[in-house]
């Protein structure tokens, strides 16, 4: 369970997140929806304490992360994906993967954790010691997304995922973290420009405009709202 | 034919010299973007301490292992005190930092040890080795810089390739952001960056010392033939650093053996046009990313 209680984050005199509140329940979905600006990535990268809020607090499974290092917080299972570039381009795809399994995992069990990615995506097993800079898009994409479940997270954080990606791919990737995500107890919080994909998979949506959460409820209850999706999510 | 083999020999050993002061500047440029102009006078003021050692009658090799070690505090020490706190501002600010540092401990150097120039001793004997009947220009002490540089630039390959530690070092200096999400601990690891060139530049400065004229100021044409070296090399790869070293070292020795030794700078600048104008990201720069 993931507790968001009045963010508030400014980049010197522009507020980037107004007193943001939203809960997000574990073994579930939960988009945050919005148009370019509206704070989706700001939020996330506050989360994960890339960025500093000027208030508010950020509680995950009762703990408050705001004040963390970042490696501490996803030492915590907190796992996030950056928008576009989350590949290091310069290591081997095998090395991209075991990087967020040395400080939690021994030999035996990465091997194992990696072989299992393999499986998932038997792309990269082709690609394991190459640059991922040889990857392409949709490769680089299972790739990041490989190595945030490697890690075996327990707070899941994704910016655009779909971005880039071919229809057929997003939907592969959409039923992906929807079996990953039902009856366990990962949490997960789904950054997205693509509304329509995102309302989708998710239980539950949180639709932001210029900082503010303008409304925080179910999915199935946001895209039935006709007024609320054209002027806020354009489909 | 026997001048261009010795001016040959003598540029290789000098050209390893500059490559383990190269590999100094790669490691803390690789992982942080700042040239460290002071990486030199860090060597000169490990050097003086070795001095002082053996002044104290501590045996040579004790010494040799002693300044390695207080090279690889100073490197972690001017990271965490002096560049850490400058983090995310002008790039140029550590820049400017680094330059006050060579100044401040040449300065100290100077007050304490005096600024004229003293003898250090080298670790083997520095007369020519004999091939047949000929003495050529390689010492038993060249034959040790040759090892040492190699031994030196080996370990650093194999720790960046094969364990897991270089693999945290290389992933915090290409990408620290993406590796703070993966759970590294990214400062700790340019703190390592920083203290391993600590190292290397303490290497090259014992190994300088017994062939120069050894005083506060004697590392500063090292530090611009190393950094020819560097740039040559491509300022990132350690083994670019290796063979920048190389080029540079037989470049000015040709240089000073036909043209005369005044010209040597002017020889390490011609080089380092000559490289910039041919290959400006460098002979051993890692591929661009590919954009998708």
């Amino acid at each position: 369970m993931l507790e968001v209680q009045g963010l508030c984050v400014s980049y010197g005199a522009v507020d980037a997140l107004r007193s943001v509140t939203f809960q997000a329940r574990s073994g579930s979905i939960t988009a945050i929806l919005g148009a370019n600006g509206a704070g989706k990535t700001t939020l996330l990268r506050t989360i994960s304490g890339l960025v500093k809020p000027r208030s508010g607090t950020v509680r995950f499974s009762g703990e408050e992360l705001v004040g963390n290092p970042v490696e501490n917080i996803a030492r915590r299972g907190v796992a996030h994906v950056p928008e576009g570039r989350g590949v290091i381009a310069e290591l081997t795809v095998e090395e991209n993967l075991r990087l967020p399994t040395l400080w939690s995992m021994g030999h035996h069990q990465r091997q194992a954790a990696i072989e299992a990615t393999f499986e998932l995506f038997p792309r990269l097993r082709d690609f394991r010691r190459h640059h991922a800079s040889a990857l392409s898009g949709g490769e680089r994409q299972m790739l990041v997304i490989g190595r945030a479940f490697i890690s075996r997270p327990r707070l899941l954080l994704l910016d655009e995922p779909s971005l880039g990606l071919a229809p057929i791919v997003t939907a592969q990737l959409m039923t992906l973290l929807r079996d990953r995500t039902e009856g366990t107890d990962l949490t997960v919080v789904l950054v997205e420009q693509n509304a329509r994909s995102a309302l989708s998979v998710s239980q539950h949506a949180v639709v932001l405009n210029l900082g503010e959460v303008v409304v925080s409820d179910e999915a199935s209850v946001i895209a039935a709202d006709n007024a609320l999706r054209h002027h806020h999510l354009g489909f | 034919m026997s001048l261009f083999v010795n001016i040959t020999l003598d540029g290789i050993a000098n050209g390893m010299i500059f490559a383990a002061l190269a590999l100094a500047l790669v490691l803390i440029f690789r992982a942080t973007r700042i040239v460290n102009f002071a990486q030199g006078a860090m060597g000169m003021i490990t050097t003086f301490i070795a001095s002082s050692l053996l002044g104290q009658g501590v045996g040579y090799w004790w010494a040799f292992v002693a300044v390695l070690a207080i090279g690889f505090v100073l490197g972690a020490l001017v990271e965490r005190v002096l560049i850490r706190p400058l983090q995310g501002k002008s790039e140029l600010n550590p820049v400017i930092v680094t330059i006050g540092l060579l100044v401040v401990l040449e300065g100290v150097a100077g007050a304490i040890y005096g600024n004229s120039s003293r003898g250090f001793p080298a670790a083997y004997s520095q007369s020519g080795l004999t091939v047949g009947h000929t003495k050529i220009a390689f010492s038993h002490f060249d034959v040790f810089i040759l090892g040492a540089v190699l031994a030196l630039m080996i370990a650093t390959l194999l720790l960046f390739r094969m364990t897991t530690l270089g693999l945290r070092m290389r992933a915090s200096a290409f990408a620290g952001e993406i590796s703070r999400l993966l759970g590294v601990r990214v400062g700790l690891f340019l703190t390592l960056g920083w203290a391993l060139a600590g190292v290397a530049g303490s290497l090259a400065g014992l190994l300088v010392a017994p062939t120069s004229s050894f005083g506060p100021y004697y590392m500063d044409l090292v530090l611009v033939y190393a950094f020819t070296a560097a740039v040559v090399g491509g300022l990132e790869s350690p083994v670019g650093a290796l063979i920048g070293g190389l080029i540079t070292g037989l470049c000015i020795s040709y240089v000073g053996g036909y043209l005369g030794s005044g010209l040597q700078p002017l020889g390490a600048l011609a080089l380092l046009m000559v490289a910039l104008m041919a290959r400006p990201e460098g002979i051993f720069a890692r591929p661009p990313a590919r954009k998708v």
